[in-house]
């Protein structure tokens, strides 16, 4: 196409349009950190830039981020524990039925793909109700109330979606490396484990931060479960500091936890841009 | 007999490598199995058998005061063996009645403000306006990066994505509060820019287009938030598909004396479509089912207005008592699960029909 560089006038008029797409995109982050550096930590800011800035709401959600006798620290364990926990099982259980379902033909493979098809479109809302009474007596409300109960709930949605994915991108590793393997002799164990693992690094790394991140701000399953506050996670916390009235919300405070919680996120997001695209798109195409 | 003996060999030899076929194909259809089990088994007890469950749930008046039980089957039991109800505390079937109140919405005497096909055509409807907005302001602002000579590009790029790299359930509640009446930033941009700024965002009952009742107030609000949350991921997918659109088609086509207009509409749009198509069905899967802006920037309301599948189905479950005649308050599972089997099938339903669309359109290009 013309090499030459595009006329001034379009130049500027197109970098005022990408300003001002910006700033619709900056402005929510900015009101946070307006409000979170806000000295005054009042339940009604009235300006949009506050006098001075200071970082004594953040100092106050680490040591005391709910009325609850619960500190940050403990929050952030929690959601780090289920978070973790969730995408660790999830991404183990998963790579391992997503190779025999990328490389096998087997009698049932048809069905189990469908199978897992269905569920993997389930918001877990769905079987909220089901799976809320059956752990009450299966593992009982003591267990229940904790963070085991709602791992394994969410473990329940997280699982089909990283088969799918852990597919989808096992299905682009060539297969002539392992068949190479074959005819030198390594038992198809071995080719899973020294060939397909390293070559699903990306994947498996995909897989297990998506999962994470999902965890770390998951909400309705642990609103509904949990409601002793030892077990209470970051996202939770959030939530009951926002609370019913707007006016009584210290919302320096509220606003500090938002990017403490937000950063992690924020940064693995990052990391892992690239590979995020690629594979939600991948797998969409494969289905 | 030598000829004889020839035509045998050659049998026993394939007889043999047959046997051996069968039993490497047998260990490898072990081997695929010992793979699938572990997950599997994690699935069927705790996706598949509560689905299952939930079947039964959904026929039965369960309620908290089910919820104690020495035996999970033995109360599946008790609800049809009449002897073993008492022993095992079984909710009693009540057959489709639950389904019945929900889509007949017979349930709104004891649930005020409950109406069923007002909230699946409500979230239908926001679903198809939200992608619509999602997918052309992504694209547009695809193509702006794109256009060459552009300083900047890559600092646009890495900064437009903020909306989605942040934490939807975090966002959406920084939204909430930016539309709250009296301490949020939007009335205060407002009331700089001269206007009273005293605008109740989320509580305004009448809505503001008045021949548009389906919409209050505060759906605007929401679809500004999910429009805000939901393009950066339609852009980042356009941006890709652009980037692999040769530049030699276009030169072709400005020579053949094409419109920059033509050049969009003949090009661009059909050889973004493969990729965007797989994004809008994740998309409107993800809008569909977007449970943190209705949940925590209307909570649904006011009076129910902005409420979608999956948030009622969380009040169902989380918030909602119903009072039994002789019983009292309490917490209605039975009717939360019959609410989420609908669900799954409406669910069901829209998958059926975004996967008929996007097979249409692998068809068209391959």
């Amino acid at each position: 196409m013309n090499r030459e560089t595009l006329p001034l006038r379009s130049q500027l008029l197109y970098q005022l349009l990408c300003l001002l797409i910006l700033l619709i995109v900056l402005f929510p982050l900015l009101w946070v950190f307006a409000i979170a550096l806000d000295p005054r930590d009042i339940a009604r800011p009235t300006s949009l830039i506050p006098p001075g800035a200071s970082l004594q709401a953040f100092a106050k959600v680490l040591q005391k981020p709910t009325p609850n006798p619960v500190n940050f620290a403990e929050l952030a364990r929690n959601s780090l524990l289920l978070a973790g926990g969730v995408s660790l099982f999830s991404v183990v259980l998963g790579t391992s039925a997503a190779y025999a379902f990328s490389r096998f033909r087997f009698p049932g493979r048809q069905v189990g793909m469908l199978a897992f098809v269905i569920v993997l479109m389930l918001p877990n809302v769905a079987t909220l109700a089901a799976l809320f009474v059956m752990l009450n007596l299966l593992i009982g409300p003591q267990l229940r109330n904790s963070i085991v109960g709602v791992g394994i709930a969410m473990t329940a949605a997280s699982l089909p979606f990283a088969i799918w994915n852990m597919k989808g991108f096992i299905d682009t590793i060539p297969r002539d490396l392992e068949e190479a393997a074959h005819i030198d002799g390594a038992s198809l164990n071995q080719t899973f484990i020294r060939i397909i693992l390293p070559l699903a690094v990306p994947g498996l790394a995909v897989t297990a931060l998506w999962g994470f991140l999902g965890g770390w701000t998951e909400f309705a399953l642990s609103w509904q479960f949990i409601s002793n506050p030892r077990w209470f996670t970051l996202a939770m916390a959030l939530y009951g500091m926002q609370g019913q009235y707007a006016s009584n919300t210290p919302w320096s405070q509220f606003a500090a936890m938002s990017i403490l919680v937000s950063i992690p996120a924020v940064l693995i997001f990052f990391a892992l841009q690239r590979y995020i695209v690629s594979g939600l798109t991948v797998g969409g195409v494969k289905g | 007999m030598s000829t004889a003996q020839e035509t045998i060999g050659p049998q026993a030899a394939s007889k043999a490598r047959l046997s051996l076929e069968e039993r490497r194909r047998a260990s490898t259809v072990r081997t695929a199995y010992t793979y699938i089990a572990p997950a599997a088994v994690v699935m069927v007890i705790i996706t598949f058998f509560p689905l299952f469950y939930q079947l039964w749930i959904s026929f039965t008046n369960f309620s908290n005061l089910n919820l104690r039980s020495s035996s999970l089957l033995g109360q599946m039991l008790g609800s049809f063996i009449p002897s073993l109800a008492e022993t095992y505390n079984s909710p009693s079937l009540v057959g489709l009645e639950n389904y019945w109140r929900i889509v007949s919405n017979e349930l709104a005497q004891i649930l005020s403000g409950f109406d069923f096909w007002r909230i699946l055509l409500f979230n239908v409807v926001w679903t198809i306006i939200n992608v619509f907005f999602h997918v052309s302001i992504g694209i547009a602002v695809a193509l702006l990066l794109n256009v060459q000579g552009l300083w900047f590009k890559r600092f646009y790029r890495a900064l437009y994505i903020l909306p989605w790299a942040m934490p939807g359930l975090v966002m959406a509640m920084v939204w909430k509060n930016m539309f709250d009446d009296q301490t949020g930033s939007v009335n205060m941009l407002l009331r700089l820019l001269g206007h009273p700024g005293n605008i109740r965002w989320l509580q305004q009952i009448d809505p503001p287009i008045r021949f548009l009742p389906l919409f209050p107030l505060s759906f605007y609000v929401v679809l500004i938030t999910n429009i805000w949350l939901g393009w950066p991921f339609m852009m980042t997918v356009a941006t890709g598909a652009l980037q692999g659109i040769p530049h030699e088609l276009y030169e072709a086509a400005s020579m053949d004396g094409a419109s920059r207009w033509q050049r969009f509409w003949t090009i661009t749009l059909p050889l973004l479509r493969p990729a965007m198509v797989p994004a809008i069905m994740i998309g409107t899967m993800m809008t569909f089912n977007q449970f943190n802006v209705i949940y925590f920037v209307s909570g649904g309301g006011p009076l129910h207005q902005t409420e979608i599948l999956v948030t009622q189905a969380f009040r169902l479950v989380n918030e909602t008592t119903i009072n039994l005649a002789g019983v009292g308050n309490v917490r209605p599972y039975g009717i939360a699960a019959a609410f989420a089997y609908i669900v799954f099938v409406v669910l069901a339903i829209i998958t059926l029909i975004t996967n008929r669309i996007s097979r249409a359109t692998e068809a068209y290009y391959e």
